[in-house]
Formats: structure tokens, sequence, C-alpha cells
């Protein structure tokens, strides 16, 4: 990989919180019986990039009407840098730690939007999350869970191209096989969890890209309630201001959105 | 590169530009006709502007002709999707003209989803004389009527009518990016991210769909649609470039759908080069044949490169536009402008290719010579009539006076839409919402 050119990338906002974190958890470090590996700059970097894109998507589905080869393109790079994390193992897993009093904007979305395994569930083992505040992961290889050694790790991308193909949507919600889909939005909500049908019935006719990470997250094992709303302020909390205004945006894209919804479900 | 013996060669002139304020007026196309005479701008607001270049005058043999604004019309409005809630953007995205076949110019102008062909016509006579009716064109009493008289046609001021003539409509699902018409004349093609579609102009509720690249399931997609032109002689053949940096040569006779292609053109990744970006990089933002028709210009992210024809494997040439902005591709990926759509054009002997960058700048790459020139389109360093001087970007090395750093170029400020006069080495640019037109003098000393 292109390690100079990382090396030129790293956002001051990344920065300023591994340092921090750094000197404030160094106790609570040594605590740890667990064997930590810091994160390589390229990982961290990688996982920025990641979490860009996931949010260039989502973004995506606010627009009026997305521009489809960026969507593509977009979408390519997620499953280009999905790929490679696949086979380094550092492709993270759902985690108890989820569970912990951990505030929810310090954790990644895009790590807990992930699939579990059904391995995962069964074994309920402790995973961390790679987080920026941690900044500790363990070695998923040891563990060798997180390797779907044929099956494609699926990955979250909120039905990407739902904006483009509503009369796709409803051959998705009927497909019962999760682990083909990429793209797919409810098929992806962890197989493990009990799906909620009448969830999966209120938006199996309707565009549900806004609605998906609301779906989502709420049917992940115990996660902590957050609604899209939630989702974007913790987003923007680990992302440079920027983003802050199109947070703002969105939320008025979401809310005129209810609106149109409302009228066309006709509730 | 001689900077100083090239500005000798090659005088560029500022003739004329237009200071629009608005948004809408941001331009987002430019076109010349076959002959040069009329060049036409679409805007962000569905207008078209068609500007004329006026005839030579021959007190003055050595004052090119300037551009003046012949007509502006308004081609399409914004609509409202009321199935999808969606907006459908008025923006031009491209203008075409067709070969002219009578006094009338026609062009075809398109938004994401409609076509539209225009008749411009001029008027500058008008009949006068009517028996029936009188000046104003109120019914004479018949009593006042005691000869009868010949209409005649008497000069009036000229005036241009543009009159929509045919409307496209309701072929596209997805935003068209091209459209080029076809050397017979007859008809023309519109391409979208997924679809191509192959017209007849005076057929307005048909159209053939030639190539279709969409998935079964869409989740599958990975590679769209993104320019699509006729070859310039061969009405059979076509090109398309799609986002994976790829190029499909296709021959309509093959087949009715032309899916499978005659040639693929493309260029082995440079395993050294590999990065995440190396995909949205390599996507293909524009594609033109040559005036001979046997090479292909490409725009890529970073660099332009010529193809042959009969090479399928590699490009013949290419040349790197902003290569300094390899190691900032992090940054313009966040900010989308990695993204950017630039265009690409050949001058009318295919020896010179020119393409738009950030900063206003604009490059030219002379193909025989191997010289190549960065210029900037703006007001502030360019006077009228004066002549443009050729600018720097320092990448870190010995910095020159007036070089401009990597970081300190303006991103906002970028020049999507350029266009080479067919003969003469004139050439427009779009930079933002003002349009420049260059002129390079030695032509006219020539003279």
């Amino acid at each position: 990989q292109c390690e100079e050119e990382w090396a030129n990338f790293t956002p001051n906002w990344l920065l300023v919180r591994t340092k921090r974190k750094f000197s404030d958890n160094e106790d609570i470090v040594e605590e740890n019986p667990v064997s930590i590996k810091v994160m390589s700059s390229y990982n961290l970097q990688r996982q920025s990039l990641l979490d860009m894109s996931l949010i260039k998507l989502q973004l995506c589905h606010m627009l009026a009407e997305p521009n489809l080869c960026r969507s593509v393109l977009i979408a390519n790079t997620v499953r280009q840098i999905q790929e490679e994390m696949t086979l380094d193992g550092s492709w993270p897993v759902m985690t108890e730690t989820l569970n912990t009093n951990q505030n929810p904007s310090d954790r990644l979305i895009a790590t807990e939007i992930l699939c579990r395994t059904s391995k995962d569930c069964e074994e309920e083992k402790t995973f961390s999350v790679v987080t920026y505040d941690n900044l500790h992961t363990e070695e998923v290889l040891e563990d060798s869970l997180c390797i779907t050694s044929t099956e494609e790790v699926p990955v979250f991308l909120p039905n990407t191209f739902g904006a483009w193909e509503r009369e796709d949507l409803k051959k998705n919600s009927d497909d019962s096989k999760p682990t083909d889909q990429v793209f797919g939005a409810f098929e992806l909500k962890s197989p493990v969890a009990t799906p909620d049908p009448s969830i999966d019935e209120l938006f199996s006719d309707v565009d549900t890209s806004y609605y998906d990470l609301d779906t989502m997250l709420t049917g992940i094992h115990g996660t902590p309630k957050m609604g899209p709303y939630d989702l974007l302020d913790s987003l923007s909390s680990s992302h440079s201001p920027s983003s802050v205004t199109s947070n703002l945006s969105c939320r008025s894209d979401l809310n005129e959105l209810d609106h149109i919804m409302e009228i066309i479900v006709g509730s | 590169m001689g900077e100083d013996a090239d500005t000798r060669k090659i005088n560029h002139s500022f003739l004329r530009d237009h200071n629009y304020v608005t948004e809408a007026d941001i331009i987002s196309t430019v076109e010349f006709n076959q002959t040069g005479e009329l060049l036409a701008t679409g805007d962000k607001g569905g207008r078209v502007v068609i500007f004329q270049r006026e005839p030579e005058s021959k007190n003055e043999p050595n004052c090119q002709g300037e551009y003046n604004v012949y007509s502006t019309f308004q081609s399409h409005e914004p609509e409202f999707d009321y199935l999808k809630s969606l907006e459908i953007e008025e923006k031009i995205n491209k203008i075409r003209w067709l070969p002219q076949q009578n006094a009338a110019h026609f062009l075809l102008s398109t938004n994401d989803k409609t076509i539209k062909l225009w008749k411009v016509s001029e008027r500058d006579k008008r009949p006068e004389g009517y028996n029936l009716k009188d000046e104003e064109g109120r019914l004479k009493d018949l009593s006042t009527v005691t000869s009868l008289q010949v209409p005649v046609l008497k000069p009036m001021d000229l005036m241009v009518e543009v009159s929509p003539r045919r409307i496209f409509a309701n072929a596209h699902t997805y935003h068209v990016n091209s459209i080029s018409v076809n050397s017979d004349c007859e008809t023309y093609m519109s391409a979208d991210d997924l679809r191509i579609n192959l017209w007849h102009l005076a057929i307005t509720d048909r159209s053939f769909n030639i190539v279709d690249i969409k998935p079964a399931n869409m989740e599958d997609l990975t590679e769209v649609i993104t320019a699509a032109e006729f070859h310039p002689y061969h009405c059979n053949l076509f090109v398309y470039s799609s986002s994976k940096g790829t190029l499909r040569l296709c021959d309509m006779r093959a087949s009715a759908l032309c899916d499978k292609h005659s040639k693929l053109f493309e260029e082995p990744e440079d395993p050294s080069n590999r990065s995440f970006f190396s995909e949205i990089i390599s996507s293909i933002s524009d594609v033109k044949f040559s005036h001979s028709g046997r090479y292909l210009l490409t725009r890529d992210y970073l660099t332009v490169k010529v193809w042959d024809l009969n090479m399928e494997n590699k490009p013949i040439e290419t040349y790197q536009v902003h290569d300094y902005l390899r190691s900032k591709l992090c940054s313009l990926y966040e900010n989308d402008c990695i993204f950017d759509k630039f265009e690409c054009a050949w001058n009318g002997t295919d020896s010179v290719i020119m393409t738009g960058a950030y900063n206003n700048f604009f490059r030219m790459f002379d193909r025989n010579t191997k010289r190549d020139v960065t210029l900037e389109a703006s007001r502030e360093s360019s006077k009228p009539r004066a002549v443009l001087k050729p600018r720097r970007v320092c990448t870190g090395g010995k910095r020159r006076k007036d070089d401009i750093s990597v970081d300190s170029l303006d991103f906002t400020k970028k020049i999507l839409h350029t266009a080479w006069h067919p003969a003469e080495n004139i050439i427009a640019i779009a930079a933002t919402n003002n349009l420049y037109i260059f002129q390079d003098k030695v032509n006219s000393e020539v003279h």
C-alpha cells in the first residue's frame, strides 16, 4: 500500500484524540490483562477512510437524486477496504463492549453496524471494538472468528442504490440469504438477531434508505437505542467540523422525508 | 520548458468575458458548431447562450472576429418527479450542434432526463403591404381598399428566433451524461449512467436501446457509463467510457444491442501506484474522438491519454495534468473534488490537446513537440488583448517567482468545460460562471 501517501494524511482531530487517550488511559491499559496491540497508523487511516466512505454513502441518500457514478465509486472503495481488512484479519466484529457504559459517541458507527457471524453470537466472545478512544484491539486473528473464509463477509452498505431502484427492494426483503448481499438493507441485520417482522413489513415496499440505520441499530443485541439523529451526532463528534453542517442539513432532510413518507404511506 | 520561446509563438489574447453573478449562471457546457461561427454555452439555470463570431472587418484585417451574444433562451425548466419526490435539475449537461443543412442552425441540448432539439433561425425581412391588414395588423375597412397591392419583403432589424422542434423525453431512468450526433445526420445517441439510446432526429416517441449495463440486481452494480461519442465519420461506430477506466468501441452493425464491445481499451493498473483511490482516479470523465477518427482522447482525474483505435492494451500517449495531487487524494476524496468531471478537447489538427484543472488553470499539451503549458483563466491575471502568462505549480522544489504552491490552489475554481474551435486556434474556457474566449494572434499576422 501507499504508505507514503497515508503518512501525509492524518487529520488533526485523529492525532489529537490519539495523543490524549494514550496519556489518559495509561493506568487502565496496564490493568487490562488482555494483550494490547496498538493499531498501526495505516490501519487507523484505513478505518477512517472506511468511515468517511460510509458517511458519504449515507449522505448520498439525503440528496434529491444521488449521483450514481459517485455512489458506485464510493461503494467500490468500501468493498476494497473490507476485502483487504478481511484478508489481514482486522475486520472488526460485534462486541460485548457495547453493553458497557461506553459513550456511544466514542464508538465508530462503522464498526457497530458490521454483521456478526453466527459463530460469534453463539460463543459470546469478548472482542474489542476498534475505537479511537481506547486505541486497542485484540488480535482477532488468534480467535479467527471474523474470518469467514469462503463466505464473503457481509458488509453493511445501507441500500446504496435504493434511491434508484425501488422495485428491487421488494425482491431484497424477500430474499433470505444475507451473506450474498453486499448492498441489501434488511438481510444485513445481524442474522442471529431475531428479525422483527413488523419492521420488515412496514418497510418492505418503501424506499427505506433513510430508515436503514435506525432499524439496524435497534436490531442489534445490546446496542443502546439510538435514533438516526443520535447516529449523526455520534458521527459528527468523531469527524471534522466540516461534516457538522451537513449533518444539520441531513436532519432537516430526514424531517422532510418523514413528512413525505407520511403522505405516501397515508398514516 | 522554454516558456519564453513558446509565448513568442503562441500569443493568446483575452477577448471577452461575461460575468454572471448567480449560481444559476454557472456554465455547465460549452460547444462550438462545426464551422466555429457559433459558440453555445449551457448553464445550471437551464439557459443556453449562443455567441456568434463577427465577420472579420475589412477595414482592420488584423482584427479577428470577436464573439458576441447572438441569442439567449431558456432550454430546460426545473421539474419535479412526483412519483419519486425528486427534483429534476434544469442544468444543461451537454449541447451538441447538428451539421448545418440550410439557413437555420439546429442544436441538441439535454438536462438529466430530457433532450431537446432547437431551431435557431434569423429573420431580417418582413412582409409589408398587406391588402386586408394595416401596418399594425388590424383588419382594414374594406371600403377603403381601392386597389390591390402585392406585399413586399422589407428589411428589418435582425431577429434571432429560437424554437423547440423536438422533445425527446421519458427514455432515461438515470442521468444523461452525453449526447452525440451521428455522422449520418439522421440519428443521435444519448447516454445515461447505465444505458445508451439511439434516436432518430425526427422521431420522439421511440428510441432504441443500444447499450445496457444495468445488472439484474442493482446491488451488483460496480461500473457506470461516464461518456459516449459517435465516430466522426463511421456512422456505425461509437465509443463509451466507464467509471472503471475502460473504453469500449462498439459496432452497431454487429448486433442490435451492443453490449458486446468490438474493442475494449484498458490500461493495466500500475501496481506501484496502487491505493484505495486507484479506481476512482482511473474513472474516465470524458472521451473524444480525434478529428481524424483515428485516435481517442480520454480524461481521468490526473491524466489525459491518447489511444490509437488499433491498440487496445494501452494508450499511446499519457500526459500528466496535475500529478502533484497524487499525494493529496485522501483530502480530495474527503471534499469530493476527486469526483470532479473534467472534459478534454482536441485542436482542429489533432496536434494539441487541452483540458482544465483547478485554480482556474487549464493545460495544453502539444503532441508533436511534447511541450505543455499551464494557463490561467481569470480577470485578475488577464487584461483584454494581453498575452496569457504561463503559470507554474511548484511542488516543493525550487520555487520561482509567481509560482503557486500546491497548498494554495483554489479547488473551488475548477475548469471543467473547455472547447476548441474546429479549425482555428480559438478556445472557449468556462470558469465557473465566467466564459473566457482566447485567441491565437499568430494566424491574423500571417494574413
